[in-house]
């Protein structure tokens, strides 16, 4: 598109960039500043880096993070993909409700979903305790509770990417004899792939991000990354801190890179 | 579609909402007309005390207590207040990128995305290494910028969409039949954004509505706001009826207004909220 | 609807189910389908045409008072298919026609297995095929869309449906490169359908179904989205291919010409209901109703009563005076009567020499189309319609705005229509 640009929409356009980045920025400086309270740059060190890599409590946080995102991943992205095909084949009475209770894990606040959620498993606590079993909050609880957020996202991904495709090639594969289960497997999944894909990085960055339903469905003896950091911050700043922000922006900035190039269409080699 | 066929797909992932999301809000309705015992514990009677609380009527000592309202209010506006800045800073900005060339494009969308998936928390975290020498965390203020600064790329990106889309000749069809720049804009351009525009507003405004972690880091006892007075009711002071009564009226404006929405925008409209 | 006509030739099957149809019905429904044979085709006319083949006295498929109805939101039935009853020869080439909304395409879905009927049944090659699903019918189809599948090559589309029957190796590549030879897509066969035009997509489409070899190919307005010259091309095509192959071909089509070109027999569909079948030149110059008169062609529509009936023909009386045709067959003096007549079978003629059959008229506008042209003629009160064809435009045979002039309707070209 060749339309001009105003050149007060640029100064604007441009300001807000520096908005966005300005606090970034400034968490990564800080990462290296010796000082360990406070403004001042007193001299460049990358001693927080070491303080952070040699906690024991860091590293047991991203491995929960990272087996819980993994985990519910799995799990979500199956179902969601199941229930993406299903809303694009159609065929059955109350989409809209059905929308609407798919839209409802997204738009309720995170901070209802968490407390919903720790009341329920105390009452299944409570239930299961009659009969002589008990869980602790912990791994289960918070990977099934991001699965329940996760599989919309996942669902509306599919659809979405089906939403191209119409109909009929499913009815065109069972017209060439597939049974159903072979139509899926041959014609609809591998269509749906780049949906499915997508709709799964989408679970997982969700899930490595989740601090709201995770604070509230975790317990105290299971600590998450972003759950680690609010304590943190709580607390007060640590410059360590600031380091494992700065390393999770990098791993955020890398990640978005990868997926860019993977998803960006492959042009006929010339 | 065969009530098996609707089994096997959307079976499986229905049965996980109605369990992990009808149950515990059905449980939550019900929490709310019940009686705290002790610390995080329920029970026996049912009463209205909680909702009366809710809406600033105190049962225990039988008069009104403005603080509670005070707390929606400030929620409200805050919320409000937040969208309209999102919309002030990036509405222009959508309309600046899609008039990008194609690489500069993909690379301004890019530095977009980027703080979109940064951890939340560290991007409210990096606004406390800002604002502290100035003396300004916590405040109100604090709470009022950082709520901006999360929300942003969120209502961004749905505005973006709908400006991609726009047919530019109704532009120059207004144009062309004699209109001035600013009203070509309003009849040709604005209603064509209108969709996303709203997503973008509805993407701002609900997740602003129930926030609690900008507030609690940025903003103080001051800035309390409805997530916070829920968060305390199921941590320090350990009251999960009148917590839920609280999580209930939030969670229904939420949805009344997604239900209005649906009115408003259909089945296709709800899908492009994402 | 040729009832009685096959009745000796139905199969085993279908005389089960008629069988059970008639004892199950209530004792109305027998009378009105006795009623029904009793007054089926009255058209003895045999029209030379320019494919005519004979039938095979088998039927591929048998559609046996299929009737099929949509509910809407409010609960509200609207019938799209209503008592479907029809056989399809084995080898033909039949086409359904009819305008948008008929049920010809709902027909064609309910014979692939993508839709069930309401009630009646569909028996191809011979077997019963309620209840079964359409991945075990022994039909394919090409889609209007051509529902190529995106993510598959050419070979690969084409090698889909043998590979669900587990044909593999040297078999399969032989089958599929055989397949597209055929249909002239030899060099495609690495590509992506997107990177084929249109008519290739409907030349895989075709070769894709084909090669399966069905009992029946049943093809929803496969040529509707090509431009006309490609489309002219294949239909000639499809017909030649259809005939060499041997299998019996369905065509859903809502273009007449497309219809006439091509099949053996015609059904016209008309709101659910199957107007006329016939062969292409019995529908054209015996039309049954207003319906088919004017949608295979264009008709002038002349109301009139049966002033008397005799060996020779009938009297009809109209606003035009009394009009003489040669049909007689079931007609009845007094009988409210629609005559029909081609605009290009009525005669244009300057002088006043009165032979009977002539109508006095006014030219009230001319259109030229190139091959022809077509007055708009006003005789009493009425608009006519007749065609000239070019080669006989001359000097003393063009007929000028305002011209009065003599309309000659051959007897043996007005045709009486049914009422209804």
């Amino acid at each position: 598109m060749n339309r001009r640009t105003h050149p007060a929409l640029t100064v604007w356009a441009w300001l807000t960039y520096a908005f966005l980045y300005l606090p970034i920025l400034v968490l990564i400086v800080f990462s290296f500043n010796e000082s360990k309270f406070g403004a001042n740059w007193t001299g460049f060190t990358t001693h927080w880096y070491s303080v952070l890599f040699a906690r024991q409590d860091v590293r047991e946080a991203v491995s929960h993070t990272l087996e819980v995102a993994v985990l519910s991943t799995l799990v979500s992205t199956v179902l969601g993909t199941l229930v993406g095909f299903g809303l694009w084949r159609g065929g059955f009475r109350g989409r809209v409700p059905l929308t609407f209770l798919l839209v409802m894990p997204i738009v309720i606040p995170d901070v209802v979903m968490g407390v919903m959620l720790l009341m329920f498993y105390a009452i299944v606590r409570g239930l299961l305790e009659r009969t002589g079993w008990t869980f602790e909050n912990g791994f289960w609880t918070v990977m099934l509770a991001h699965v329940s957020f996760q599989i919309s996202y996942v669902a509306l991904t599919v659809r979405s990417r089906l939403a191209g495709y119409g109909r009929e090639l499913e009815e065109a594969a069972a017209d060439l004899g597939a049974t159903p289960v072979q139509s899926f497997l041959q014609v609809v999944l591998p269509l749906a792939l780049p949906g499915v894909l997508g709709g799964a990085l989408l679970a997982f960055t969700l899930s490595l991000d989740d601090f709201v339903v995770t604070y509230f469905t975790s317990g105290s003896g299971f600590r998450t990354l972003p759950v680690l950091i609010y304590t943190a911050v709580k607390k007060g700043v640590t410059p360590d801190i600031n380091a494992l922000s700065t390393l999770l922006v990098l791993f955020t900035v890398v990640m978005i890179v990868l997926a860019n190039l993977l998803s960006r269409p492959r042009k006929e080699q010339v | 579609m065969t009530p098996r066929r609707f089994l096997a797909t959307l079976g499986p992932g229905l049965l996980w909402l109605a369990i992990f999301l009808i149950v515990p809000s059905v449980i939550m309705l019900g929490y709310s007309f019940l009686t705290r015992t002790d610390l995080a514990q329920v029970g026996a009677p049912w009463t209205l005390e909680n909702w009366q609380r809710v809406f600033g009527y105190d049962a225990l000592f039988r008069q009104w207590v403005p603080d509670n309202l005070r707390v929606l209010w400030r929620s409200l506006w805050l919320a409000a207040l937040s969208t309209l800045l999102c919309v002030l800073m990036g509405y222009p900005l959508a309309f600046y990128i899609a008039h990008q060339e194609a690489r500069r494009k993909n690379l301004l969308l890019l530095l977009l995305i980027i703080p979109f998936w940064t951890n939340f928390l560290i991007r409210v975290y990096a606004w406390i290494l800002i604002l502290r020498p100035f003396g300004l965390v916590p405040s109100t203020a604090a709470t009022f910028l950082g709520m901006v600064y999360a929300f942003l790329p969120f209502f961004v990106l749905p505005v973006y969409s709908s400006v991609e889309k726009l047919d530019w000749r109704l532009l120059e069809a207004a144009e062309d039949l004699g209109a001035t720049p600013a009203r070509a804009f309003m009849t040709g351009v604005f209603p064509q954004t209108l969709p996303g525009l709203v997503a973008g507003i509805l993407l701002t405004f609900i997740p602003a509505l129930g926030m609690f972690v900008v507030s609690d880091i940025l903003g103080g006892a001051k800035t309390a706001l409805i997530g916070n007075l829920i968060q305390n009711q199921f941590g320090q002071a350990g009251d999960w009826p009148y917590g839920s009564a609280l999580s209930f009226l939030l969670m229904g404006v939420v949805l009344l207004g997604l239900w209005l929405y649906a009115r408003f925008a259909g089945e296709k409209g709800l899908e492009e909220l994402l | 609807m040729e009832r009685g006509t096959h009745r000796p030739e139905l199969t085993a099957a279908r005389h089960r189910l008629y069988y059970n149809a008639l004892h199950v019905e209530d004792f109305a429904g027998k009378f009105k389908r006795e009623d029904r044979r009793i007054t089926g085709p009255s058209h003895s006319v045999v029209f030379k045409g320019k494919r005519v083949r004979e039938l095979s006295a088998d039927a591929a498929v048998s559609v046996v008072d299929v009737f099929k109805a949509y509910r809407n939101a409010g609960g509200q039935e609207t019938p799209v298919l209503r008592d479907i009853d029809l056989d399809i020869r084995k080898g033909e080439f039949f086409s359904l026609l009819g305008p948008s909304g008929c049920g010809k395409t709902t027909l064609l879905r309910i014979l692939a297995g993508f839709e069930q009927a309401d009630s009646g049944a569909v028996v191809i090659g011979g077997r019963d095929m309620t209840g079964i699903p359409a991945h075990r019918r022994p039909v394919n189809t090409v889609f209007q869309s051509y529902a190529l599948f995106p993510h598959l090559s050419v070979a690969d589309n084409v090698a889909f449906g043998l590979k669900q029957k587990g044909i593999r190796g040297q078999d399969l590549k032989n089958r599929v490169a055989r397949a597209i030879e055929t249909v002239q897509i030899g060099d495609f066969g690495n590509r992506k359908p997107d990177q084929l035009s249109g008519g290739q997509r409907q030349r895989v489409a075709l070769a894709r179904a084909i090669v399966n070899e069905p009992e029946v190919l049943l093809l929803d307005e496969p040529l509707s989205a090509l431009d006309l010259k490609l489309r002219k091309q294949l239909q000639v095509e499809l017909a030649n291919l259809q005939e060499t192959l041997g299998i019996t071909f369905i065509f859903v089509t809502h273009d007449q010409e497309e219809a006439l070109v091509m099949s053996d027999r015609i059904a016209v569909m008309n709101r659910g209901r199957i107007e006329q079948l016939g062969r292409a030149e019995d529908l054209y110059e015996r039309p049954r109703t207003a319906f088919v008169a004017n949608f295979l062609g264009s008709s002038n529509l002349i109301p009139g009563r049966i002033r008397e009936v005799t060996p020779e023909g009938a009297l009809v009386q109209t606003d035009f005076g009394p009009l003489r045709t040669t049909q007689h067959a079931g007609l009845m003096p007094g009988q409210e009567v629609t005559l029909s007549i081609r605009p290009e079978k009525l005669r244009m003629e300057r002088d006043d020499e009165t032979e009977g059959n002539e109508v006095r008229a006014r030219v009230d506008d001319i259109v030229y189309t190139g091959a022809e042209n077509q007055y708009l003629l006003e005789a009493h009160g009425q608009r006519l319609v007749a065609f000239q064809l070019n080669a006989d435009i001359g000097a003393d045979e063009d007929f000028d705005y305002d011209e009065e002039v003599a309309l000659y309707l051959p007897p043996a070209s007005l045709v009486v229509l049914e009422e209804g």
